[in-house]
This record gives structure tokens, sequence and C-alpha cells, in this order.
């Protein structure tokens, strides 16, 4: 044995070693400072009024009222369409049709779909519901949104109902049930908490959208809740805020981008612990 | 007792309810579920009609052209697509230049090095670093990568590797802080937790008997990891390469921050340029002239196709390799 | 039937029965020239076979003998996945169920229990009364009252009549697969199909299993599938022994187990193989 070739390999491992551990170290640091900068710049912007009253002109008081609302609104709408869309085409995926051409192909498009850029959704969401009605609007962001949320749903669905072992059904059906009810009231309960983390990480990506509503809800300055208007929607106002030259400005931009920072984050862990809780049942 | 069995049975066959339920039920359900999988694929097609219809007004002017064609000029109305697109792929191969590298890093330390107790933390956060909205990140570098690349990192790339021959071409100008670099940077930073976490499960995936012989011999984690883990998961680690490119490519808001929507080819790193999403979030709206719009849903339409052939072909790698660790 | 039937017919009857238990009951399931695939691939070759009410009857044979595959073609479950067909007939009561078009009657008449214990996702309660619902329309008290017959009928009352409502699959393993039996007792079949009940189970789980197979057998036809050729031997009043999706031989447990005709079976009996 060659006591040097042992050695360099040796001394190699430790180099390596000692890189990766500074590159994670680097990655996890970077987490903490984009944070500790969001709390640092967003808490001062963090009062009443950034509840309370709807964004400002240059110069004038106010907060993000309106955006909060308007996002809220959309985000709510565009999850409540894209639920059922995607459960349903996930169970015809998992339950009906596993291994036919068309679910291949589907489970293919649904995961280009699943990380096609968000801005080309945008586009596609103008051409059809902007451009239809007219004008931008609130119901446009919707779909937007919504057509973002559709795949993420699909996939979790369909990956969560595969899970269930295939006896459960068999015990279903040998007791004479048919298919449609032993998927309704065996199937979706043994993976209603796989079902409800994909659509919280649905909600979660959904509300951090920005590039889909600068073509389809566009923005608002004023209170409204009107979706056949434009609608105010925070992401949108963080960005226009943000590049503005105006210091009050840019402090709102902060402010919405701590709190849908820590609504991502929230819904994100309460994703993985609706995951976690199925793990344990 | 079984008398008695015969008789219910008897009764329930009469009084058996749901039958409309019982025989139709499955049909409808089944056409439903149907229908949405459709859905599904006409979004898709969708997506591709109307991005071409979109564009159509551009294109037939310019031809396939517009695609290599430079310039873009709202008064003469002359649009090309070359510049964005190059901002694209510059933006996002700096990105993987720095990603890759980083998320292998990572991924060799959750899977070899990490004490067992640290490794689903450390995982999460990572997963969470993903999550965090594209919007944060771009607000971030402009508000505090930025200034610092401004004032200390751009002038120490410009004094030290702009005066080497070749690769000094890339360093040169005044440093502005926002630019390729900058974008490329923040695009990095974003895709690397989404490889890092594509990276760990086709490690994970390598069967244990593998690691376990490598060890066995006598190797070092490193060349475990290098030499057998690496070489075993290839198109595993390559197609998520791929996914996280796809990612790079389309990515909007964090570019469109700290890109400085310049229409103009440089050679410097350092300077302002665009990419499609970037001069589509900042144009779009305030487009007027049907060539101009045209034009930019042309934009989305070339975006549109170079991300699907990348995702497509990281999707298939990755399938590949799912199914060969399976067998 | 195909031409590549290569074994000729063969009737496989009781001839001899086993006495004790008073005259042998009438023939329940008549499974004539059964042939199964998967796909090409020819899982059952032939298979004849008579099964009688109110006894219990065990296939044994080693892994992939088509023993299981048998089994599933009896209530027809394996046509939820495509590519798998079966050709012949099986009578029940006289009637062909292969020819049956209502898949529903069919399994409301034989109940299933699973290797592994199938609870579903709800609670113990709703596990017993789901099959209820599906054919019967009771009052809560009718209702109430046939949950606790099964749940009694399987021994389980007592150990789960305080704690209803709380989710199936807290139970322990034995306790979810007696539950899976009171699932299938509940919808009052006259056929109880059990595919490896106990092969999941601790010792003393699987000889309560035994016990509550040995008292519903008076009520039931019963079809036990099994590696486990001392449960048989325990279990079964006739036990046929399959070997390559061929039905080897059929007779009563006493006489396959002890004094087998043919080679094969004395050979698997006898633990030279499988």
């Amino acid at each position: 044995m060659n006591r040097a070739v042992v050695k360099r390999r040796h001394r190699n491992d430790k180099i390596v070693t000692g890189i990766s551990l500074l590159m994670t170290g680097f990655v996890l640091f970077t987490l903490g400072a984009i944070l500790a900068t969001l709390l640092w710049n967003g808490v001062q912007a963090i009062k009443p009024s950034l509840f309370l009253e709807s964004t400002p002109p240059p110069g004038g008081e106010g907060g993000l009222a309106n955006a909060i609302v308007g996002s809220l609104m959309m985000t709510a709408l565009g999850i409540a369409i894209a639920t059922p869309v995607g459960v349903l085409a996930g169970t015809f995926l998992a339950e009906y049709a596993r291994h036919s051409r068309l679910a291949e192909t589907v489970r293919f498009i649904n995961d280009i779909l699943l990380s096609a850029p968000s801005i080309i959704i945008g586009l596609f969401v103008y051409g059809i519901v902007v451009i239809g009605m007219g004008h931008f609007s609130g119901w446009a962001g919707v779909a937007a949104l919504a057509i973002i949320a559709i795949p993420i749903i699909v996939r979790t669905t369909e990956d969560m109902l595969s899970l269930i072992p295939d006896a459960l059904r068999e015990a279903g059906a040998a007791l004479g049930t048919p298919r449609w009810m032993v998927i309704t009231s065996i199937s979706y309960r043994a993976a209603f908490q796989g079902i409800l983390t994909g659509v919280l990480l649905a909600v979660a990506r959904v509300s951090g959208e920005t590039a889909p509503l600068l073509f389809t809800s566009l923005n608002n300055q004023f209170w409204s809740t009107n979706l056949n208007a434009p609608l105010a929607n925070l992401p949108v106002v963080i960005f226009q805020f943000a590049m503005s030259p105006y210091e009050d400005w840019r402090e709102l931009a902060w402010g919405g981008a701590l709190l849908i920072t820590v609504a991502v984050l929230a819904l994100n862990i309460a994703a993985r612990f609706s995951a976690k809780q199925k793990a344990r049942s | 007792m079984l008398e008695t069995a015969t008789v219910d049975r008897n009764e329930s066959m009469q009084s058996r309810r749901n039958r409309f339920g019982m025989r139709f039920g499955d049909p409808i359900f089944r056409s439903v579920t149907l229908a949405f999988t459709v859905l599904v694929l006409l979004i898709l097609g969708g997506v591709i009609v109307v991005l071409f219809d979109g564009a159509w007004p551009a294109l037939r002017i310019f031809g396939p052209a517009f695609v290599w064609t430079s310039g873009w000029n709202p008064v003469t109305e002359h649009f090309g697509a070359l510049v964005p697109l190059v901002g694209t792929i510059v933006t996002s191969v700096i990105a993987m230049v720095i990603g890759v590298p980083f998320s292998f890093g990572l991924a060799f330390f959750l899977t070899e090095i990490c004490p067992h107790r640290l490794r689903q933390p450390i995982a999460i956060a990572i997963e969470l670093l993903a999550a965090v909205p594209s919007i944060i990140y771009g607000i971030w570098g402009l508000f505090v990568l930025a200034p610092l690349f401004q004032h200390y990192v751009e002038p120490f790339l410009i004094s030290t590797l702009g005066s080497v021959p070749l690769l000094g071409a890339f360093f040169q100008g005044p440093p502005i802080g926002i630019g390729m670099l900058l974008a490329g940077l923040i695009l990095g930073l974003m895709v690397l937790p989404f490889i890092t976490a594509v990276m760990r499960e086709v490690f994970l995936s390598v069967p244990p008997v593998l690691r376990e012989s490598a060890y066995g011999l006598g190797a070092t984690r490193w060349e475990v990891a290098w030499r057998v883990v690496l070489p075993y998961c290839r198109t595993g680690v390559v197609g998520g390469v791929m996914l996280g490119l796809g990612r790079a490519l389309g990515e909007t808001m964090a570019v469109t921050f700290v890109i400085g929507n310049a229409h103009r080819l440089s050679m410097s790193l350092l300077a302002p340029g665009t990419t499609i999403s970037a001069a589509l979030a900042n144009e779009f709206t305030e487009a007027d002239g049907d060539i101009y719009t045209a034009s930019l849903v042309g934009l989305g339409l070339v975006l549109f196709i170079l991300t699907f052939f990348v995702l497509a072909i990281g999707k298939r790698l990755l399938l590949r390799s799912t199914k060969g660790t399976l067998a | 039937m195909t031409s590549d039937t290569l074994a000729r017919p063969v009737m496989h009857t009781i001839t001899a029965p086993n006495l004790k238990d008073g005259p042998l009951p009438p023939e329940k399931i008549a499974v004539r020239n059964l042939n199964f695939y998967y796909g090409q691939y020819h899982a059952l070759k032939n298979v004849n076979i008579s099964i009688h009410d109110r006894r219990v009857t065990a296939f044994i044979g080693p892994s992939g003998c088509g023993k299981s595959t048998l089994l599933r073609t009896m209530n027809r479950i394996y046509e939820m996945y495509p590519g798998q067909r079966a050709e012949g007939e099986i009578n029940v009561d006289g009637e062909d169920i292969l020819a049956q078009r209502d898949l529903t009657e069919l399994r409301s008449k034989i109940g299933m229990v699973f290797q592994k214990p199938t609870p579903f996702p709800m609670s113990i309660y709703e596990n017993v009364a789901f099959g209820i619902r599906l054919y019967e329309k009771l009052s809560k008290a009718d209702l109430d009252e046939r949950v606790f017959w099964a749940l009694s009928r399987v021994a389980l009352w007592n150990e789960v009549k305080d704690k209803l409502n709380q989710l199936g699959t807290g139970l322990s393993g034995g306790q979810q697969q007696r539950l899976c039996v009171a699932r299938a007792v509940a919808v009052k079949p006259e056929i109880l199909l059990m595919d490896e009940p106990a092969s999941a189970l601790d010792p003393i789980s699987t000889a309560k299993l035994e016990e509550l197979i040995e008292e519903l057998r008076q009520d039931y036809c019963i079809v036990i599938v099994t590696h486990n050729m001392q449960q048989a031997a325990r279990a079964a009043d006739f036990t046929a022994f399959m070997f390559l999706g061929e039905l080897v031989e059929y007779g009563t447990s006493e006489q396959i187990f002890t004094n087998p005709a043919q080679q094969r079976t004395r050979d698997y009996v006898t633990g030279r193989f499988g």
C-alpha cells in the first residue's frame, strides 16, 4: 500500500468536504440575509395604516389595504377554480388511465406547465381574457393565477392517489362499490392530507406571482373590489413602488414584501406539517 | 342464522337505493375527470396558438429573421429578438455556472457529510429558499446586492480580471451594480435550491448496496460521491440541471429588477442588458402600436419554445434516470 | 377455449368427504375449464373444481402457482386491471358469474378479505356500515344493530365498542383484519374469499383469525388461499394443491396432507420444494 497515495486521497476528501461545508454555510447565510433584510426594512412599514389605507400618490400617506384585499380575492378565486380542475384531472391520471397514452401525454404536458415561465401564462390570458373583455380586469388575474395553480394540484393529486395501495381500492370494489364511489369515498379520504398539501403549496406559489398579473389584473391605485376592472394586488404594487424613486413608496414596498414572504413561508410550513400528518396516520 | 341472512338479502335487493348512482355514476364521473384532463392539454395547446396568433403581425413583417435580428426601435417600428434572446441565454448561463457547482456541493453535503440530525432541517431551509417569491429576490438584489456590487465587487473585478487578455472583455465599463452579472447571480441563487432538491433526490435513489460496497473498499466520501454516485445518476443530475435552466430562462421579476433594461448588445457582463421576460414585464403594458405589441408577444413565443425544449429534455432525462434506478 | 390448453379436462371433486360434520353440503361454486391470462402469460390452465357450501376450502402451492389468481376470478376483482382476462365458466349456484353483467350484485354475494388489512380511512363504525349502505337503506337503529351484529360475529365488539368513532387504521393488525372480515360479513354475503388473510399477522392474531374462520364456516362457503400448510391443515376441510397454473390435486385436507395421490403434491407438502 502506498502511504502517499492514501494520504493524498484523504487530504482531497478533507478539502472537498470543507468546500461543501462552506457552500452550504454560504447558502444558509444568504437565506438568513434575505430574511433579515426583509424584517429590518419591512417592520418599519408595519403599522395599522398599512392595512387600513389604500395606496397613496407619491409623497402622500397611505397603506396597502386595496392591494392586500385584491391579492386575497384573486388568490382565493384562482385556487377555488384550480382545485376542482386539478383534483379531477389528477384523479383521471391516477385512477382511470395510469398507463394510457393520453395519461402519459398529459403528465408530460402538465410537468412542462409546472415549470413554464409564468409571464407566458400572463401573455396567454392577456390574449384571451383581456383582449376578449377589452380591458384589464381582476377576472383576468384570477384566470392567470388559476392556470398557474392547476399543474401543481394535478401533480400532487396524482402523486398522492398513486401512493394509496391498490389493495384498498380492491377492498372497496370487492364490496361491490362502483369505481366512482371507491374514488370519492375511499381514495379521496385516504389522500386528503396529501391533496391539501398540494393546494397549500399552490396557494403559496400563486400568492407571490407577479409577472402574470402585470398584463392581466394590472393595478389599481384606489380601493376597489370590482373584478371587472383592474384590481390592485401586492406583487405588482411592490414591483412598481420598489422601482420608484420615492422613499415612502419604497418603504411600503418593503412592508408588502415582508407580508408576502411571511405568508408564503407560513403556507409552506403548513403544507409540510400537513404532509407529515399524512405520513403519521 | 343462515335463513335470516337469506331473507334479509331478498329484502335488500328490493330496497337497493341509489340505483342511478350505481349504474350511471361511473361513466359520468369518468367523463368529468376526462374532460378536465383534456382541459390541461388544451391549455398548453392554447398557449401556443394564442402566442402565435398574437405575434403574427410582427412575424409576417420580419419573418423568421425576427429571431436573429437585433434592433428594438418603437419609433421606426423595427424589432428583432436577438438582444433579449442573448440576454436571456447569457444570464441563464451565468446562473448555471454559479448554481450547478453550488447545488452539487450542497447535495453532496446533505447526502454524505451532514450529521443525520441536521439533514432534514437544512434540507427544509433550502426548500424554503426555493419557495420565496421571485419578486423578493429582485427587491433584495436591487437594494442590497446592487450597491455591494457597485462599490466593491465590480471595481475589484474590473481591476483584476478586466486587464486579463480575452477574459477581460467581459469585465469592462463603469461599475453600476445592476447588469447581466448581477442578474445572473440572482438567478443562480434562485435556481440553486431547486437543482439541489432534485440532485439530492437522485443521489438518494442510488441503491445503498452500491454506496456500501464502495465504502467497503475504503473509498473516501468524496470518492464515493464523485466516482460512484455521480456516474450512477448522471442522467438524473443532467435532467435536474435542465429543469433548473428552464426556470432560469423564464424567470421574470428577479431579473427585471436588476438587469437595467437596455436593448444593447455588450461584451461586458457588467453592462446593463435585457432578457425576454424583463422586456415583456417592462414594456408590454406601455407598448403602443400593433407591431410593437406583436413583437413583444413574438418574444414570448421564442421564450416559450426555448423553455419548452429545455424542460422537455430535462423531464425526459429525469424520467429515464428514475426508471433506470427502479429497474 | 384456446388450443394450447394441454391437460385433458380433469374434474376435481370431493369423492371421500369427511363426514364428521354431517352430510356434505351441496356444491356452491363450480369452476369449469377456467383459463386465465395476464396479457400473454397463461396463468391458469384448464382449472376445474367444485367447492362446497358451508365448508372451508384452501388453495395451496408455491408462489406464482396461480392460487391467488384463481381466487381473484371468483369475484372478478381482476377486471380492475387492463390486460387480465378469464375464459371458461365459474358457476355460483348454477349461474355463470363470468357471463353475469352486474358486478355489484355479484360482489354483494361474495365478500373478500385481503393479504394485508385494508381498513378504509374512516371510523370503525363507518367501515362496517360502508358496505351495508351500498345495498340497503336502513334506519339508524337497524344500521346500529347490523354493525353490532357484524362486529360481534368476528368477536371484535368488546374490543371496539367504546371507540366506534375512532379511525379503523388505529387498531392493531389483527383487529384490523377482523374489522375487514366484519365489513365483508355485514353485507351478508354467501361466500367469503380470503387471500392469505393471516400472512401479515402475528401468531396470536393468526390463531384468533383461524378460530373465526372455524366459526364462520357454519354459515358461509369459505375459500382461503394460504402459503402456510399448517394453516390449511388446521383450518380447511378441503385442500387443493396448485402448481404452475394447474390444479394438481384436490381432496380432504387430511388426505392431501397425509396421503397425497400425486408425486408433486407429496413433494410440496413434505417440504421438498416451494
